[in-house]
């Protein structure tokens, strides 16, 4: 793409886990049976009225904060009037001209390259039922019939809209993945890609580098992975380039990524594109959301992934550890917790988001699932420094910790991982290898090293790989030396 | 007869449940009962039988009121004589040659004739007021938020209000008194306590400033309808009440203004019929041809022409010119209003332009339909209570109907008037069709 320049802002949905729904009081769950989670006001039953739920009001104030938005004191409801038989009323009720949050940004960090990324808007909507074609591959053109689940309806759906920052697919898989890390951290949804409570609309277009106009844009739908993401913004500016540079018009239209075909395809051209009537929803009563409240959600902001990555950095955490703790609030706090026990720094990092996160992907557990507390890890990070148990035999401590079966102090006792302290059982061992080994002993008397780690190794399986070894070298170099 | 049955032995065991306790109700058909069909009488809600109870129909269960059946009405209340209903007309009881009214005609008829002691209509442009009006009963429209919207199918959610339609202004204020107050199920409901509205009925009007709304009794108005307000003016005035003379200039375009509002949001209000959840549906080769197919045959014309209307006052390119003008004009006569209340503190018209007309005189004149609403429309736009009361007779025994209106909540004084304008009244006439025991209550 050389010579061209692309750009792509990013329209991103998060459907928040309140107890009830956006507008009515059924619960929010994932996986029921259809149509279990509905009632008059989320199946759109003639007569049945919206009451806007505050909890939900508070997860878009975090999120809004999160990205720095100004909020807006007093915000109101509209309209989107079209057809789609998964949405019962025919019109979705969203925000138009006045959202309640507006005008944020958020930095983002591709391989050491810092952008700030523009936020217009985070806006509150409910979400739309989900339609079942069945037949014909599951899309709706040729089903020979379709099912309408409602169970997702009325969901409280928060819409964020990006500014057209991203020049990059890598930067905009980098921008949805930071904004999944901040949701997640807020702690007011799974985000969870694959089962749809985050997803993505990419709008795109490229220009000749230089050029201060826009491109015309076309805007890929309902991403829902971060790869697609990338993969289908790479995809659209390729495309794009190649229609530019035969001489034609990039088209204003809606197009689909396909994940099998690795490729996007057209969906509606501008000309099929919904004019969505907007009004204001004569149902509801403008929100107000005053100073107090939003100085309230200020306050109870947790730390976000940003600050934690800086923090870890002072703390001389490396980078890539850093990234995956700010990725995951509650390991991360975990290693908070561990370290202001008393644990290495080092050690805590390695294991939290290398022993740990495995474990838990391998069984797939939650971190309160399991036994580990923070003093364990300190005490297993006292036992590595003080030499009473080795780095390798740390880690499998650590899973017998995690599996319920004690500290790491009964696990070590009870799997007889504890190194030999014991001076006197050392040097016995030393000199027993000592006196097998004469050859090799006389070498290094004589200054040749390369035997040293043979003659270490003799010792270590002499003692059943529960001497120190540091200590172990030591002692025959001495003896050597002597 | 099983409510009327509960409603016996709750009196034989003492218990006290309302003043509205055992009392024949009438609901307009577009309020939902469960268990009982409720069809806007509409064909797209042919035998639809809600699961769950409107706000005032649980309210008045709740009170020991005897739901007697629903009320036939304009199809989704779109209309001002009860002509446009798939399930057939409905006549005036005063002359069966004339409409009662609409869109809550049925109401209106089955109080007048006696069918029901009162009923519950809504009034979006005066479909309370009006046919009140032309069946020569008593209709209020309360303030915009005092009785709860949940479960009334929603024609223009910004103006629609249930409200009592009863033989006496005592009686109305009962029915409103046992379905008004708050509802968390309806966002916009009043929040406020509600007072009891019956304390000044007896209180007269000395004192009290009237104002005559230029604009609405000058040029439009039947001269027998002109002399019957004019006439009842001059009995306030002997009453005590101040009257003057207030103009309320952009209320000229309260029915322009309203032609856009109501069928904007009607538009999408009735989307949701479209044959994929309940009622009507007509089969189609693809989910659009079936939603296309279901709206053409479920939607009666006048329903079809403001959906129509209001679909294109919000589109694109159009909606600044139309629906955003609207608006701005219902800002305006907003204003007019608060103003004309700082000299005043009621403000009086006729509540329809003529009494009933002819069965069929307006059907193929929308306009002309349309004006029938040209007194009553204000209230709608500005979300304050008005109510009609009958006044007398024209020269073919039609009823007449006197309007008052009041500031938002000012409830009170609203039924302070109104009992005064019924005392001074007299009005005795009834109905050719009446039953007679109901007459004698």
């Amino acid at each position: 793409m050389s010579g061209w320049e692309a750009v792509v802002g990013i329209e991103t949905h998060v459907e928040l886990q309140t107890a009830s729904k956006m507008f009515c009081g059924c619960p929010v769950v994932f996986g029921a049976e259809p149509n279990t989670t509905t009632c008059p006001v989320c199946l759109g039953l003639p007569g049945a009225m919206p009451v806007p739920n505050e909890e939900a009001i508070e997860g878009i104030l975090r999120i809004g904060t999160a990205l720095d938005c100004e909020i807006a004191e007093h915000s109101v409801f509209h309209r989107k009037n079209y057809f789609y038989p998964d949405l019962p009323k025919n019109y979705q009720i969203s925000q138009y001209d006045v959202p309640i949050c507006h005008d944020g940004s958020v930095e983002i960090d591709v391989d050491g390259d810092a952008s700030v990324i523009g936020i217009t808007r985070v806006h509150m909507e409910e979400d739309t039922g989900k339609s079942i074609h069945v037949g014909e591959g599951g899309r709706i053109h040729g089903a020979e019939h379709s099912l309408v689940d409602f169970n997702r309806s009325g969901v409280p759906l928060v819409e964020i809209v990006s500014e057209p920052d991203l020049r990059s697919p890598e930067q905009a898989r980098e921008y949805g993945a930071e904004l999944q890390r901040i949701v997640r951290a807020l702690g007011v949804s799974d985000v969870r890609l694959e089962e749809g409570s985050m997803r993505f609309d990419a709008n795109i277009s490229v220009r000749r580098a230089g050029d201060v106009e826009y491109g015309t844009r076309t805007e890929v739908k309902n991403v829902n992975s971060l790869r697609s993401l990338q993969r289908a913004i790479a995809h659209e500016i390729e495309r794009q380039i190649g229609v530019l540079e035969s001489g034609e018009p990039v088209v204003q239209e809606t197009r689909h990524w396909s994940e099998d075909l690795g490729a996007t395809t057209l969906m509606r051209s501008k000309e099929e594109s919904e004019d969505y009537r907007y009004f204001l929803e004569p149902d509801l009563v403008p929100m107000r959301v005053d100073a107090s409240w939003q100085a309230r959600v200020r306050e109870a902001l947790p730390e976000l992934p940003a600050a934690r990555r800086a923090r870890y950095k002072g703390l001389g955490v490396d980078r890539r550890t850093a990234a995956v703790l700010a990725a995951a609030p509650d390991i991360a706090d975990l290693f908070d917790a561990a370290v202001s026990a008393g644990a290495d720094v080092r050690l805590s990092g390695i294991w939290v988001t290398g022993e740990l996160v495995a474990y838990l992907r391998a069984g797939d557990r939650a971190l309160d699932e399991t036994a580990v507390e923070p003093d364990h890890l300190a005490e297993l990070s006292a036992m590595v420094t003080g030499g009473r148990l080795s780095a390798t035999a740390a880690k499998e401590v650590l899973g017998g910790v995690l599996d319920g079966d004690g500290s790491p102090g009964e696990v070590a006792a009870a799997r007889d991982l504890l190194q030999i302290t014991d001076a006197g059982a050392i040097e016995s061992a030393v000199a027993a290898v000592i006196g097998e080994h004469a050859d090799a002993f006389a070498k290094l008397r004589e200054g040749d090293e390369k035997v040293l780690g043979f003659l270490v190794g003799q010792v270590m399986r002499a003692t059943g790989g529960k001497a120190d070894p540091r200590q172990v070298s030591e002692l025959l170099r001495s003896k050597a030396g002597g | 007869m099983r409510g009327a049955e509960a409603a016996d032995a709750a009196f034989a065991a003492g218990e006290v449940q309302g003043p509205l306790q055992g009392i024949p109700v009438a609901l307009k058909d577009n309020m939902c009962t469960r268990g009982m069909p409720t069809t806007c009488s509409s064909k797209i809600l042919d035998g639809y039988e809600p699961p769950y109870d409107a706000t005032v129909a649980a309210r008045l269960r709740a009170g020991g009121a005897v739901i007697v059946g629903k009320t036939n009405l304009d199809e989704f209340a779109m209309g001002s004589s009860t002509e446009n209903s798939a399930y057939g007309p409905t006549f005036n009881p005063w002359d069966p040659a004339t409409v009662p009214g609409g869109s809550s005609g049925g109401s209106a008829a089955a109080v007048a004739a006696g069918t029901a002691l009162v009923a519950l209509g809504s009034d979006t442009g005066g479909s309370i007021r009006q046919p009140a009006s032309l069946c020569g009963i008593v209709g209020m429209k309360p303030t915009y938020g005092l009785v709860s919207r949940y479960g009334l199918i929603a024609f223009a959610s910004s103006l629609d209000q249930i409200g009592p339609m009863t033989r006496t202004v005592a009686d109305a204020v009962a029915l409103l008194e046992t379905v008004a107050g708050f509802d968390p199920l309806d966002a916009t409901s009043y929040r406020g306590e509600v007072p009891s509205f019956g304390r000044s009925l007896e209180a007269g009007v000395a004192g009290l400033r009237i104002g005559v709304v230029t604009e609405l009794t000058s040029e439009g108005i039947d001269s027998q309808v002109l002399g019957a307000v004019t006439s009842m003016l001059d009995d306030l005035a002997e009453a005590g009440a101040d009257i003057s003379e207030v103009s309320l200039p952009s209320t000229t375009y309260g029915l322009p203004a309203y032609y856009l509002i109501a069928p904007a949001e009607c538009s999408a209000n009735l989307a949701r019929f479209d044959g994929v959840r309940y009622g009507l549906r007509v089969e189609g080769e693809t989910t659009e041809e079936m939603m296309a197919r279901t709206r053409a045959e479920g939607f009666g014309p006048e329903v079809v022409r403001r959906v129509l209307l209001g679909t294109y006052a919000l589109s694109a390119g159009y909606y600044d010119a139309f629906y955003g003008r609207a608006l701005r004009v219902r800002t305006l006569i907003r204003r007019d209003f608060e103003r004309a209340y700082e000299d005043v503190d009621v403000l009086v018209s006729p509540t329809s332009p003529t009494t009933a007309f002819a069965v069929g005189e307006r059907a193929a004149d929308p306009l002309a339909m349309y004006y029938s609403d040209v007194c009553t429309i204000p209230s709608n736009l500005t979300g304050d209570p008005g109510i009609s009361v009958p006044i007398g007779v024209d020269d073919a025994g039609l009823p007449i109907g006197f309007q008052v209106m009041a500031p938002a909540l000012e409830e009170e004084r609203l039924f302070r008037v109104a009992a005064e304008v019924e005392r001074l009244a007299a009005f005795s006439a009834r109905p050719a069709l009446a039953t007679s025991e109901v007459v004698a209550s």
